[in-house]
């Protein structure tokens, strides 16, 4: 039976002030109870993956907000799953997240960390996945990535600065535009 | 189990990302098309953040970051139902929302906007939604500001809202507008949106009957997410 489906309430920037609702503490109130930050608790190895968003004339958005959402070190999701949130900073527009590597996903996919980006210029939300550089075979084979050339598949891949510690900047524009989904 | 995949997003209904006349999108939008992928058990899936314990206060902006006295402005609730496509209440769904005082001005370092702040008012608050979706908060009218934009552009008055359903493919921020304001249709970032019915739909709605009598006037303003695909299995009466 078709019934009549309503339409999803449309997208607005998030704008600059995203912080006073998302996440007080960076501006200097108090943090709200249970609000989620940029450090995960978990069980597993810890790792950290930090970066920067750069916008089409190179400059890092201090203003941006990011959400992390990724599987447990099982490879668990659902209640299992695991979510985070950073604040670009204010000076340098990075971002700095500490988690716990995910484990390898059922459906035969590549481990990786579904990334959001909210910000001022940014209409409505981009989504993104950071792939991990051990795992470059797996991407390189998976069925939805298979289709990308090699430099922008190579846009979803993180880099090991050092044991367990990745940079993963975005390009919202440019020669090395990052991948953004359609999810 | 795996859960059904949502609906695609229906970007007709949503905001052109590279809009010149929102002058922060031109070096902002990505100019590549996006990369069309199966939705994985991760986008079906999402943080519980419905399950958070909030403050009993944190869904009344004119009382929760107050020093002693209430925040100025008009007295308003905001208030409305949380649905899926389907029409399906969503519970649960935890709604944060942040917004400009009664004169404009938003308490961020970063705002320098000459209006005064209001020693009473943070502009930030959260609630959930109950089982039937519904969710509420207390709150002023905030006031319209200006930005510099094409010269002086101003904000009609708004509330940004950021909202968790129960899957990361869900996820929405979006801003709500007031019923009969004329900056409305004068502002580049609503003009982003193309089609005037969903700007339309970003309005919230004087609702006279929902007033608080000589204390409260309240806006009504739903919020619909992505609802999940319709499998034969799941309307197959029982038995069948
Ligand atoms: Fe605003």
């Amino acid at each position: 039976m078709m019934i009549d489906r309503l339409k999803e309430t449309p997208s607005q920037t998030a704008g600059p002030y995203v912080h006073i609702g998302t996440a007080p503490q960076s501006i200097g109130r108090p943090p709200l109870a249970g609000q989620p930050g940029p450090r995960v608790e978990a069980e597993g190895e810890r790792i950290v993956i930090e970066g920067t968003v750069f916008d089409g004339a190179g400059a890092p958005l201090r203003d941006a907000m990011l959400e992390i959402w990724q599987a447990d070190n099982s490879g668990r999701v659902g209640a299992n799953g695991l979510f985070a949130r950073c604040l670009a900073d204010f000076d340098t527009g990075r971002y700095r997240f500490e988690t716990v590597r995910p484990g390898p996903h059922r459906e035969g996919q590549p481990a990786h960390v579904a990334l959001l980006i909210f910000a001022r210029g940014i209409n409505l939300h981009l989504h993104t996945r950071i792939h991990f550089p051990e795992d470059r075979e797996r991407v390189v084979a998976d069925p939805d990535l298979r289709r990308l050339e090699p430099e922008a598949r190579e846009t979803l891949i993180a880099t090991q600065e050092a044991p367990g510690h990745y940079r993963f900047d975005i390009h919202l524009q440019g020669a090395n535009e990052t991948v953004f989904f359609d999810i | 189990m795996t859960r059904a995949d949502f609906y695609r997003r229906d970007r007709s209904q949503h905001p052109v990302p590279l809009s010149p006349g929102y002058k922060s999108t031109v070096l902002r939008a990505p100019l590549r098309p996006l990369h069309s992928v199966e939705q994985s058990a991760l986008e079906r899936s999402g943080p519980a953040l419905g399950n958070t314990a909030l403050g009993p206060l944190d869904h009344d902006l004119i009382r929760n970051a107050a020093q002693g006295g209430d925040a100025l402005g008009e007295r308003i609730y905001v208030f409305g139902q949380v649905l899926d496509e389907n029409a399906r209440p969503v519970p649960n769904a935890l709604i944060e929302i942040w917004q400009a005082n009664a004169a404009g001005r938003y308490a961020h370092v970063k705002d320098g906007y000459l209006a005064p702040l209001d020693p009473n008012f943070s502009g930030c608050g959260r609630c959930v939604s109950d089982g039937e979706g519904r969710y509420l908060f207390r709150t002023i009218k905030p006031g319209p500001y200006p930005w510099p934009n094409n010269g002086s552009d101003w904000r009609p008055a708004h509330i940004h809202l950021s909202i968790f359903g129960e899957a990361f493919a869900q996820r929405l921020v979006t801003q709500l507008y007031f019923e009969g304001d004329p900056l409305i249709p004068l502002c580049p970032i609503v003009n982003t949106i193309p089609d005037p019915a969903a700007i339309d739909r970003l309005v919230a709605r004087l609702d006279m009957r929902n007033q608080e009598p000589f204390d409260c006037l309240a806006y009504r303003f739903d919020i619909v997410l992505r609802g999940r695909r319709q499998t034969h299995f799941e309307t197959r009466p029982e038995g069948a």
